[in-house]
């Protein structure tokens, strides 16, 4: 269809004799319309148009004070072009709505357009359309009716509402479609501009929302949308009829004539995904209900059209905007990745867009598409690399901010369109602001750019605020000393240079930095800086303002003395100036100048004076400073940008270690993922999608790294690695550009993922949910929370698990009296391991023990007999058998007496099973009578063995984990006792190794905020050290070493089932540098401890 | 010193019209002349020629091979050209730029129905009815119809009456 029009349209020129052509038939070239539109088309230049529209306007003004209304339609269109190119037609707009009052159907419809044109909505005039629109909402033509609904719901005087407010109401149950539809546009104008007006008809728009005809819900969803807007929670109820009718839209449900390019009714789905999205937003129950017909229109706008990605944009929006779910986001995250991996570059300018929208959501999503953010920066067209630098802006932190504020300034030095400039400048003088501290020179030279680039166009709070932070300081003294020295030290010499160059407001700040802070640099003589100030005043560019602000620094400095004739003769030559300002400043000079005593009292040292004027005015009520464009973003409320800065979340270790310690975790993923089994680099952002660039070491280094010849690889790559090493030479060099590129993205990610997992702490954390995914099953107990209970007692809750434990131990005893037991039932076990925050929480026992435990307890008796003097004997020699028989397969600790008293003895051990770790109490009674009521074993009679176990998990790790209990029993005399026992276990019993690939283990490894670093010593035998060391930490803490590639090997473990510790090491002068990271505080650093443990005792 | 007495600044409450709307529908040819021009918000009579031209100079300044949004001062522009006519659309940063640069196709589309192969000299001499048609899609910078039949229905109706 489009080439038809561009066919028709090429052949323009051919036809501008206005002979021919079918759509000028209708006029006669010779109509006055005729002659202004071909003059129109013959002009060359604006003299020409000036000279033919005032020629028009007189002839239309002529004209139109005559009586024929024949000519008037043409008239009004003759107006309208001389408006349309910028010539008021004023005298005709009175004629206008004339010819709406009283021309026939198209003259009347010209009339109102032209009105509609001519006047904006406060316009007087429109008074006088009211009784026209009144008269015409009851004709009994329904053209006419619909004409008036138009223009009212285009402009309508708002104090006359009322007076048509019943007739348009009336409308809503028209027999004709078109009539409600526009009645409700009528409305929803009404709803604009006075709210308040049509709060009583709120139930009539819920019956256009429910009409049968989809063109006046549409329209209804118009005033839907801004109520909801203002406010969500009062419509939330509606959320199910707006999902059922996207879902009806999107299953093909509507006429066909409301489709585009086959695509149902996209502008309608588009309007419903923004008000799913406001309605869902922060709502869990209501988000829901919505996943479903999400993922439909995700599913179902699979076509390659235009259209159908603009409704994918908008339903990424939605989906990011709601309440989260795993697998939406995942399937909208795939989905951006189309759009900016596209080679159209409206879809990249757009996926562009979507990805900054959800960075602010999950920062993690950047990294996947690094390479393309990269490249998108160094677009040829400014807007993809404006947009790319809009979704930077929002991914800075404390370790990026220098890159990316780098990247701005480039960008500022190209461009030429004034807003972007102020906006940029707007953004990086933020930035800069936010991570001043830790590079104060940095800082300094940042806000230098940004004062030379941003001249005297940037908003003046910026100065403003750089003053301010530059005089509070920060918390340490020193560093304010630093950065004011550095500021001085930065500007001595720009004014030594050419100061005629810099702007105004850069002047400015110069000079009330220098005249607050030059006595810090001791070698700099408070004359010299009388002189390069005075040389700003000589200026000829210099705007008075400055020379204000030159004259008080002045004030400040001038100590009298040698620096007196330069003083003097500056206050002289401005005492007399015509400027009032300058003048005073002038006089102030002078006097203060030779007033040493006054100047003290007026201008202390260090009082920030110019800025009292700001804490006054926010005394007096004024609202506190913001940048214009933070102010745009509050309005922008869809937008609205975090001020949070991401590098808070960063732990703290990370920023103290140095830099190739950080780097090289995915050195080592790149390495390996040279090493799998694609050999084909060519799209080398395929392969590093996922894991990203993060922290990449120089070219050199790298190729040097591959060709270091390792002999030892883990038995399965062996051979892959050899053809690795052959092939070395020729594929690792790494085309230039691109290692540039790859440089580049690991300086701007940097420290996305880490903190990512942190700043999406209650949401959705995408990639430990796929962990937990993997695990099998959990145990009962086993579910981790982050719960402060320190003991955790079998008794509670009572019923359940107590008669659980007590049938259990009950058959394991072969008792028989039942009935008494449950009511006393009080062993506890709890945790005493107050240093290290540590947890154990007791599981109730495996009930499939049973059987068994009860077939074992044959064997007490059998054993019975033989050991009865002797109960410290029967601990070490019989109790193996004791175990019950499904934990007698597997390895277990050795069995060490915990505490006895005159009656019992106890003795533990604790079995490592896959998913957990149980902990086995011997309770022997080794007194000559039965022991009855005891808890958890019921009765024992004399010289018998009771057998209770219990699994064990942990909830937060610590070095070792102390299990306290407590065995309560009651003697044949009746006295109730009670035995209390403690058993510590190390955090390597809980263990286990965790089977991860390469490609997961680096996912992981990027989403896990916990993180620990220390060198330990290698093991040097005859073996290569590193595998010699891994190895040994293998077979000792149960480690599963995921791959070792050249000095480098990745290590991963976890805490029975559910908590995964990643293990980073890499050989580093003779040392082993160990970098753990897990989702679990506490954990790295436990686990360092057995490591440095386990090699130690080595 | 003048004491502000807790003087209420609060801003009037921004109806959604500014929040993310279409500012303005602007045809112009290669030469820079608008062909028509309809605004959503008011902009005074004097700066519209100044906008027009600037931002008609901007689109006009850019490669086919490159993005059909670009940013103009506070808002975008989003354009799409049909021979030697280009539509331009101004809009809000939060409108769906893809979703306004369909919309602009489907508006041509219907010009094209409506006209039988539409050409810029029909624009010309009918920008009253091209307006009419503009009208049923968009108001306060709203999508309100995009159904090309129904978009057509009031005008072909009047035709008929004017004819009979």
């Amino acid at each position: 269809m489009s080439d038809v029009v561009e066919k028709t349209l090429t052949a323009l020129p051919s036809l501008l004799s206005l002979d021919s052509h079918p759509g000028s038939a209708k006029l006669s070239s010779t109509s006055k319309l005729g002659n202004l539109i071909r003059g129109i088309t013959e002009l060359t230049s604006k003299h020409e148009e000036e000279k033919l529209i005032q020629h028009e306007l007189l002839a239309i003004k002529e004209q139109v004070s005559s009586p024929n209304t024949t000519m008037m339609k043409e008239l009004m269109v003759r107006s309208i072009y001389c408006e349309m190119l910028g010539y008021e037609a004023s005298f005709s707009y009175i004629h206008a709505i004339k010819l709406a009052q009283q021309g026939t159907v198209l003259e009347k419809r010209v009339g109102y357009l032209a009105v509609s044109l001519f006047l904006n909505e406060s316009h007087e005039l429109l008074l006088l359309l009211v009784n026209t629109v009144l008269k015409d909402l009851q004709s009994t033509n329904l053209i006419e009716v619909c004409m008036a609904l138009t223009v009212v719901s285009q402009m309508f005087p708002k104090d006359m509402i009322p007076a048509i407010l019943p007739l348009v109401e009336e409308k809503l149950n028209h027999p004709k479609e078109i009539i409600r539809r526009k009645a409700v546009l009528a409305l929803y104008k009404f709803y604009l501009i006075a709210p308040n007006q049509v709060q009583h008809i709120h139930n009539k728009f819920r019956k256009a929302l429910c009409d049968k005809d989809p063109g006046v819900m549409t329209a209804s969803l118009h005033i839907y949308l801004q109520m909801i807007q203002e406010n969500p929670d009062a419509y939330k109820d509606l959320t199910p009829s707006f999902v059922t009718i996207l879902k009806q839209v999107v299953g093909g449900k509507l006429p066909m004539d409301f489709n585009y390019h086959t695509v149902p009714a996209p502008w309608l789905q588009i309007q419903l995904l923004r008000i799913l999205a406001l309605l869902g937003k922060n709502d869990q129950s209501t988000s829901e209900v919505m996943y479903e017909v999400l993922d439909e229109s995700l599913r179902r706008a699979e076509m390659n059209h235009n259209i159908t990605y603009a409704i994918l944009y908008e339903c990424v929006k939605c989906i990011y905007t709601i309440h989260p779910k795993s697998d939406l986001l995942e399937k909208a995250a795939k989905c951006i990745g189309n759009f900016v991996l596209s080679p159209k570059i409206n879809l990249k300018y757009l996926g562009l867009k979507a990805l900054t929208y959800v960075v602010q959501q999950d920062p993690k999503l950047a990294l996947q598409h690094q390479m393309t953010i990269i490249e998108c920066l160094d677009h040829p067209d400014l807007i993809i690399k404006r947009e790319t630098l809009e979704l930077l802006f929002r991914i800075t932190n404390a370790q990026n901010v220098t890159v990316i504020v780098e990247k701005m300034l480039e960008f500022l030095c190209i461009s030429e369109d004034d807003h972007t400039t102020i906006d940029l400048v707007g953004k990086v003088a933020e930035l800069a602001e936010k991570y001043p501290l830790k590079y104060n020179e940095w800082f300094i030279e940042t806000m230098n750019t940004v004062f030379s680039l941003g001249g005297d166009m940037m908003q003046p709070d910026i100065p403003n605020s750089f003053l301010k932070l530059l005089s509070e300081g920060f918390d340490s003294v020193e560093e304010d000393r630093k950065l004011k020295l550095f500021a001085v030290n930065s500007y001595v010499p720009l004014l030594r240079g050419e100061p005629g160059k810099l702007p105004q407001r850069f002047l400015q700040v110069i000079s009330w930095v220098l005249g607050e802070y030059s006595h810090l640099r001791e070698d700099l003589e408070p004359a010299e800086v009388l002189s390069l100030l005075a040389k700003l005043l000589d200026m000829k560019n210099s705007s008075s303002e400055t020379k204000s602000w030159v004259l008080m620094a002045m004030t400040k400095l001038c100590k009298g003395g040698t620096d007196a004739s330069v003083t003097q003769e500056v206050s002289e030559t401005y005492s007399s100036s015509l400027d009032t300002v300058l003048r005073q400043r002038a006089h102030e000079l002078q006097y203060l100048s030779q007033d040493p005593e006054l100047r003290a009292r007026v201008l202390p040292r260090g009082s920030c004076g110019n800025f009292a004027f700001v804490s006054e005015a926010l005394a007096a009520g004024a609202a506190p400073y913001k940048p214009p464009h933070q102010r745009q973003e509050e309005l922008d409320q869809s937008k609205a940008l975090s001020l949070e800065p991401y590098g808070l979340s960063l732990p703290i270790s990370m920023s103290s270690c140095s830099i190739t310690d950080r780097q090289s975790p995915t050195l080592l993923s790149m390495s390996s993922g040279l090493s799998g089994d694609t050999l084909k680099l060519d799209g080398v952002k395929r392969v590093w999608g996922r894991e990203g660039y993060l922290a990449q070491r120089e070219p050199v280094e790298e190729a040097a790294q591959v060709e270091v010849p390792s002999p030892i690889q883990s038995p399965g790559r062996q051979g892959e690695g050899d053809s690795l090493h052959s092939q070395t030479p020729t594929q690792t060099p790494t085309p230039e550009p691109e290692q540039e590129k790859q440089q580049l993205a690991s300086s701007l990610f940097v420290g996305l993922a880490s903190q990512s997992s942190v700043s999406l702490m209650g949401k959705s954390e995408p990639t430990p949910q796929r962990f937990r995914r993997k695990a099998k099953g959990q145990g009962p107990g086993s579910s981790f929370n982050a719960s402060e209970q320190i003991s955790s007692s079998l008794i509670s809750p009572p019923s359940a698990v107590d008669n659980l434990l007590c049938n259990n131990l009950l058959d394991s005893n072969n008792a028989s009296e039942l009935a008494e037991q449950t009511s006393q039932l009080s062993q506890r076990l709890t945790t005493a391991n107050g240093t290290c925050h540590t947890e154990a929480e007791l599981t109730e026992p495996d009930t499939k023990g049973c059987n068994p435990a009860l077939r074992r307890d044959n064997c007490v008796v059998a054993a019975d007999p033989g050991p009865h003097d002797d109960p410290g004997r029967l601990t070490e020699v019989c109790l193996d058998s004791y175990l019950p028989a499904e934990l007698s397969g597997l390895s277990h600790s050795e069995i060490a007496p915990l505490c006895a008293n005159q009656s019992l003895n106890l003795s533990a051990c604790h079995v490592q099973k896959e998913d957990s770790l149980i902990l086995v109490v011997f309770i022997i009674n080794s007194s000559e009578s039965a022991i009855q009521q005891m808890l958890p074993a019921g009765e024992m009679t004399s010289h018998s063995v009771a057998v209770g176990q219990y699994s064990l998990t942990v909830k937060r790790p610590a070095v070792h984990v102390e299990v306290v209990g407590t065995v309560s029993y009651q003697l044949p005399a009746g006295t109730s006792q009670s035995l209390q026992f403690s058993y510590k276990v190390p955090l390597t019993s809980f263990i286990r190794p965790f089977v991860v690939s390469t490609e997961e283990y680096g996912t992981m490894w990027l989403s896990f905020s916990h993180d620990t670093k220390q060198n330990l010593t290698l093991i040097n035998d005859n073996q290569e050290p590193l595998t010699a060391t891994l190895n040994a930490l293998k077979k000792k803490l149960q480690l599963h070493v995921v791959e070792v590639i050249g000095m480098e090997g990745i290590v991963a473990c976890r805490l029975l089932q559910d908590l995964p510790c990643l293990m980073h090491c890499r050989v580093n002068a003779g040392w082993l540098a160990v970098w753990l990271r897990s989702p679990v505080p506490d954990l790295p650093d436990c686990l360092i401890y057995h490591c440095q443990r386990a090699l130690q005792s080595l | 010193m003048v004491c502000t007495d807790n003087i209420d600044f609060t801003i009037p409450l921004q109806p959604a019209a500014d929040r993310r709307m279409i500012k303005f529908v602007l045809m112009v040819n290669r030469q820079g002349q608008t062909r028509l021009s309809r605004y959503y918000h008011s902009v005074e009579l004097s700066r519209r020629a100044a906008l027009e031209a600037d931002v008609v100079r901007y689109c006009l300044s850019r490669k086919k091979d490159q993005c059909s949004f670009v940013e103009y001062k506070d808002f975008k522009v989003v354009y799409r050209q049909y021979a030697a006519l280009y539509i331009v659309v101004g809009i809000t940063d939060s409108e769906n730029e893809l979703s306004i640069y369909e919309l602009v196709h489907n508006f041509v589309e219907v010009l094209d129905k409506y006209f039988s192969r539409v050409s810029e000299l029909d624009i010309m001499f009918n920008l009253d009815r091209v307006h009419i048609i503009l009208d049923e899609m968009i108001q306060n910078g709203h999508i309100v119809e995009t159904n090309k039949s129904r978009i057509l229905a009031p005008l072909t109706a009047i035709d008929k009456m004017v004819e009979s």
